[in-house]
């Protein structure tokens, strides 16, 4: 990645035997995959997984020592098709993306390999974007493994555990000749902990063995007849296989049992929360010593139906703590007490919320109820916690105090200097002249423009699909032409093909603006395609433009400073009106400013500690003309142009101000200018090590207008006190 | 909770509830290292994902004491990746409003909450996009958060960082040391600083400050109350714009204290024909036509409210308040943004001051200062004597010349000598403005305004005032000023039509309030045709 270096957690990744790691769980991954002898990674970038991406980015060295090739994949589907080295050959390999929006995109490849299966340990790391910090629709990726018959693992949110699951994830694929899933919650991957790390392994067997010893088996290839034998496999084989080693290795775990004639059964990533829930209760101590038994799925799929059964039938009730809908596990283990006539009542979504994140709140909720039910014994019912006990009984119960109307929502939005919003400033500016269009938004930061200030942006149907779900709404005697966003992430994603590609041949007649700032940049600023930077490892500076011209579109425009909020402004007005038929390309470019930040605040701290003139820019306002409308905030949104107390004793209203962590990118100006709005803004140059020709014109300046304000004080003179 | 309670069954929890960029993340390191550090096993958790990007994110973190027999994944505490309602020691906001918003996420408690808060301000969106005052009540957050906590900590953090060219984070910890709410001494947290490496001077200053304050006012609120301490959550300090309360009373007292010479026949005319509660807006007024104008001008402001003297005399209720509001507007349309005024404010030395003040000018350090000017040619002919307006207005050569030179903007160094020089002479031709093409239209509107207030007061003193503060809404430049103008003239008309009802005032208040509430009218519109 360009601007900034994992220089200190690659130096992690070294730790040997015995050495004690502290870190972030996704970091933790990245170490236990160079434990397990993996022989090559390959992913696509997203919350909450990036970190293991741009890690492994920065570790050239290392991978170069272990012989692993790490890829920055295409998109999740290219990841997943990566994973066909491990079909024949004895290769370890990983891939990781954000879940469900990944292996949704990833799920073709993913369904052709679990078909023909794998030689090789294939592990699949998702990083779950679910719950609360999510930016993604509310789903499962346990209905991917289903579908497949990928093994699903869902490690207890703990360090050691997690890194476990890595050596055991490739293993019980090579059991079961079956590519296995690790599922991450978004928490797990951002906890802080610590495990005890073992040395990094080299594989034995390297890529180059399996370039220069080529294999194929045409059963293996997902083509009649060999795909009705893979489904027969999949079930005789493969299944019973990965059963008898999760049994034999007993990855899910049983404490406490035979205490009580009641137990509950969890996914292993809910582990801490249930034992926070039983600690509240009175039911454990904080080592987890549990006063009821509890069984942990740490394999989700498949369920082991001995082990379920076994722990089912001494007991009168169980309750099942599954996150999320639809309750897969629970119809799963229903079945497999109905078959084996077991007579236990199951608990679950009866007891817990049918949606939604399991938060130690509602978790200790149902437990309680169903302790109730079967043990109410256990419970001390004048202690129970704040949380389950009604408003207002005891002295620590959560009073409704919260001053409701004074918290507003606070969505995420374009930083200070983001050279995306100028763009959106210019379309908002553009359109009260052409009236208001359909808009197609994409995901990427530039989708933050469906909030305010700015209210652009109708649908989003996926990464990169931008300019695609915009394509039905076709028909070529409207007056009024659909606009597409899409960034240059979901551009070189699938755009390129999906959406420009789509249009083209379809004759088309939309407006496409591709948001080039040289980043995939909502992920964490990596380098695509055409970023502009140079990088060692990857081929960058490939133009958008050149793409989207040998795909066919004549009408393609690169503006290269969205800052230009006119000029954007008139692009917009001609793409939305030329004669010309097809579709029209704007590629709006300027760098990521958080990037570009990260780059050049260092840099100029140094020339200025060098004594090398250097100039910076911040913007301002006059509070004196500034009549506190804030037009000026309505088409900008920026966080550093804000509002303040006026200084006016006889306005009420607060006027704009812009505050010190400005940037200067400019658009403040631009837009007051574009917008005709006010003539309170004003740029200050700040000039560090002035040079002697400054300080001439200093001189003379002060003089000049020193006198002339000297005037104009003498004529104010005898108003104020 | 028996055995919750009990020291070595319960971790100490820490929720921080913070915005993108504010250091969040550093702070939460430099917890976990100093309890690693000194014998804890601890975690952090944080959900950023696009929060990152200044929304709002919570870290939550948990801290147990190592038995000693303590080995990661052998032996080690179940820490939680959640906070539990009810269940968190320390809460920390690094702003008001994220204060708020921990209080409505049930994470403070008044039996186990220390709470400890920024008091500034970083608005929301709907906050800032608001056309008027759309600000949230602070008060009413500092005093749910009081209600709420167990230990409530509160002073502007952001001000201290800022002081120590630090950033909020480094405040906050310092903060969280003084509050004594963890079980670490200030040297331990000062080595979690020193070990981060970053920033460690700045970041150190800020500590030490935030620490301090943090202690003291622990040590207050342990003080037992009936040695008669006050549990003060300290007064909002005055803004600016802003005068105390002592300030306004010698203005009432004299008037004549806040002038200069040349205004003091005016000043005794406010003291002895205005009611005390108009005094000090009244001599605003004065102060304010007479920068703009002349002290004639200053007169005609003074003319211009008798007329409401009177009335306010005969139907007010003692507050003044008609007057009041009329002496604001009255003097705020008076002194209409015209180029000539913007000009004249830009080029004085307070300004110039204010400026490089804002920038942190140092003494090594030179400015430059580019105004972003945009004159339409109505604007150029507003301020030139009404013939040659009108002639510039109906000659499309002129107008198309003005409109070609701005139509990209007009960008002016002031800090240079020909940039200064040319808005230097735009602000001399005040003389000529008393006869420009925009100033005798503004008094006939103003004169018409005050003339429906009057109008309007002896049957509904409401209504009346209503009318006065509708002159709010003409604001701004350019469109934004059209708008006003256009949303004002359709809130005049509806006057006309209700001002014999009962619900008048409210109506028009309603009306107003909308036409504030968005930029193109629209929200009006559906109020006026509802």
């Amino acid at each position: 990645m360009a601007e900034r270096s994992f220089a200190t957690e690659v130096g992690k990744l070294r730790a040997g035997a015995g050495e004690e790691f502290f870190g972030e769980g996704i970091l933790a991954v990245t170490k236990a995959l160079l434990q397990s002898g993996v022989s090559y990674v390959g992913g696509y970038q997203g919350a909450p997984i990036s970190h293991l991406m741009d890690v492994l980015g920065d570790a050239k060295e290392i991978l170069d020592e272990l012989g692993v090739h790490f890829e920055n994949s295409a998109s999740e589907a290219t990841a997943a098709a990566s994973l066909a080295a491990s079909v024949y050959y004895p290769l370890r390999g990983a891939i990781t993306f954000k879940s469900t929006v990944g292996t949704n995109v990833a799920s073709d490849a993913l369904a052709n390999l679990a078909s023909g299966g794998v030689t090789g340990g294939a592990l699949i790391i998702v990083g779950e974007d679910y719950g609360e910090g999510s930016s993604i629709m509310q789903e499962r990726s346990h209905a991917f493994a289903m579908k497949s018959q990928i093994w699903l693992l869902d490690p207890r949110p703990n360090l050691t555990a997690i890194v476990d699951s890595v050596d055991i994830g490739f293993r019980l694929s090579e059991a079961s000749n079956s590519p296995v899933m690790l599922q991450l919650r978004l928490r797990s991957c951002h906890l802080h902990g610590r495990f005890i790390a073992k040395d990094n392994i080299k594989p034995e067997f390297t890529l180059r063995d399996a370039m220069e010893n080529p294999l194929r088996d045409t059963n293996r290839i997902v083509l009649p007849p060999a795909s009705f034998m893979h489904e027969q496999e999949k079930v005789t084989k493969r299944w019973p296989a990965a059963v008898k080693f999760i049994k034999d290795n007993k990855i899910n775990e049983f404490f406490a049992d035979g205490t009580q004639d009641f137990g509950i059964v969890m996914q292993g990533g809910l582990y801490n929360t249930v034992i926070r829930s039983l600690q509240l209760l009175g039911l454990s101590d904080i080592y987890g010593n549990s006063k009821i038994p509890l069984y942990i799925l740490n394999v989700t799929y498949p369920i082991v139906d001995d082990e379920v059964v076994e722990f089912a039938k001494s007991k009168k009730g169980i309750l099942l703590v599954e996150e999320g809908q639809p309750d897969y596990i629970e119809q799963n283990i229903n079945a497999i007490l109905r078959r084996a006539g077991v007579q236990t009542a199951l608990h679950g979504k009866d007891l817990l919320p049918i949606a939604g994140e399991y938060t130690p709140a509602s978790v200790t909720k149902g437990i309680l109820e169903f302790v109730k039910k079967f043990g109410p014994e256990l419970l001390d019912q004048n202690n129970l916690p704040a949380i389950v006990r009604p408003d207002g009984d005891k002295p620590n119960s959560i009073k409704s105090v919260a001053p409701t109307e004074q918290i507003h929502g606070r969505p995420p939005s374009f930083c200070t200097g983001c050279p995306e919003r100028p763009i959106f400033t210019a379309l908002k500016l553009a359109e009260k002249e052409t009236g208001n269009h359909h808009i197609s938004a994409d995901i990427g930061c530039h989708l933050f423009s469906i909030l305010p200030p700015f209210n652009i942006g109708a649908t989003t149907m996926g990464y990169g699909l931008g300019a695609a779900g915009a394509s039905a709404l076709h028909d070529l005697d409207s007056d009024k032409r659909t606009i597409s966003f899409m960034g240059d992430g979901g551009f070189w994603h699938n755009g390129l093909t999906s959406g420009i590609g789509n249009a083209v041949f379809n004759k088309s007649d939309g407006l496409v603006v591709v948001v080039d700032n040289a980043y995939s940049a909502a992920t964490g600023g990596q380098d695509v395609l055409s970023s502009s930077a140079s990088s060692e490892i990857r081929s960058t500076k490939h133009p958008i433009e050149r793409a989207v011209r040998g795909i066919g579109v004549e009408w393609a425009k690169t503006v290269s400073n969205t800052f230009k909020v006119h000029e954007m402004k008139n692009i917009f007005i001609d793409a939305l009106t030329t004669k010309e038929q097809g579709p029209k390309v704007i590629v709006a470019q300027s760098e990521c400013t958080l990037n570009k930040t990260r780059r050049e605040r260092p840099l100029a701290a140094k020339r200025i500690k060098e004594g090398k003139r250097v100039v910076r820019e911040r913007f301002g306002v006059d509070p004196d003309t500034c009549t506190g409308d804030h037009s000026c905030i309505r088409l900008n949104g920026c966080p550093s142009l804000t509002i303040t107390a006026n200084p006016d004793p006889m306005r009420k209203d607060p006027v704009a101000t812009v505050l010190n962590t400005c940037v200067g990118c400019g658009l403040c100006g631009e837009a007051a200018h574009a917008a005709v709005l006010c003539p309170s803004f004003y740029k200050t140059s700040i000039i560090s090590n002035p040079s002697i020709w400054d300080r001439t014109k200093l001189r003379i300046r002060n003089s000049v207008i020193g006198f002339l304000q000297n005037g104009i004080e003498r004529r104010l003179v005898g108003i104020d006190a | 909770m028996p055995n919750l309670n009990t020291p070595h069954n319960r971790p100490i929890t820490l929720a921080l509830l913070a915005m993108g960029g504010e250091g969040g993340g550093v702070l939460a390191d430099w917890a976990i290292d100093m309890a690693e550090h000194n014998g804890f096993f601890a975690q952090t958790t944080s959900v950023p994902g696009v929060a990152q990007r200044t929304g709002t994110t919570v870290y939550y973190l948990e801290f147990f004491p190592d038995d000693g027999a303590g080995k990661p994944g052998v032996h080690e505490p179940v820490l939680s990746t959640m906070a539990t309602p009810g269940e968190v020691d320390i809460v920390v906001a690094s702003e008001l409003m994220e204060a708020g918003r921990a209080i409505f996420r049930g994470f403070v408690t008044s039996d186990v909450t220390t709470f400890i808060t920024s008091t500034h301000r970083v608005y929301s969106m709907t906050e800032r996009t608001a056309s008027g005052d759309g600000r949230v009540d602070s008060e009413e957050i500092l005093k749910s958060a009081k209600a709420a906590a167990k230990k409530f900590i509160a002073a502007d953090f952001a001000k201290v960082a800022e002081e120590s060219s630090s950033v909020i984070s480094a405040a906050l910890f310092g903060a969280i040391a003084g509050s004594g709410a963890l079980p670490f001494t200030k040297e331990q947290f000062a080595a979690a600083i020193e070990h981060g490496g970053v920033g460690v001077k700045t970041s150190m200053a800020a500590f030490d400050k935030s620490y301090e304050i943090a202690k003291q006012i622990v040590t207050d609120l342990d003080k037992p109350v009936s040695a008669g301490v006050p549990i003060t959550i300290g007064k909002r300090p005055v803004e600016p714009g802003e005068i105390s309360a002592e300030q306004e009373l010698a203005i009432i007292k004299d008037p004549a204290s806040v002038v200069g010479s040349k205004l003091k026949a005016q000043a005794a005319q406010v003291k002895a024909d205005f009611p005390e509660p108009a005094r000090v807006m009244a001599i605003n007024g004065v102060k304010r036509t007479a920068d703009y104008q002349s002290v004639t001008y200053a007169d005609l402001y003074l003319a211009r409210l008798s007329k409401i003297r009177e009335i306010e005399a005969k139907f007010g209720h003692g507050t003044a308040q008609l007057l009041n509001e009329t002496a604001r507007y009255c003097a705020l349309w008076m002194t209409y943004e015209d180029t000539i005024r913007v000009a004249d404010l830009k080029t004085r030395r307070s300004r110039f001051q204010r400026v490089s003040t804002e920038a942190k000018i140092g003494a090594e350090q030179i400015m430059e200062v580019s105004e972003y000017l945009h004159p339409m040619s109505e604007e150029i002919a507003d301020t030139l004597p009404t013939p040659i307006g009108k002639w510039i207005l109906r000659t499309k050569p002129v107008t198309k010349t003005i409109e070609k030179i701005s139509e990209n903007g007009i960008i002016l160094n002031t800090a240079s000598v020909s940039g200064y020089i040319l808005l230097y002479f735009v602000a001399r031709l005040k003389p000529i403005r008393p006869r420009s093409l925009r100033y005798n239209l503004e008094q006939e509107r103003i004169e018409n305004w005050l003339a429906k207030i009057s109008e309007v007061a002896p049957k509904s003193y409401q209504l009346a005032c209503e009318i006065a503060e509708c002159a709010n809404v003409i604001k701004g430049y350019g469109d934004t000023h059209r708008n006003g103008w256009r949303n004002f003239t359709a809130i005049m008309a509806e006057v006309d039509k209700v001002s014999d009802n009962s619900d008048a005032a409210s109506r028009i208040k309603e009306l107003r309030l909308a036409a504030l509430a968005d930029e193109d009218g629209t929200k009006l519109r559906n109020y006026l045709n509802a």
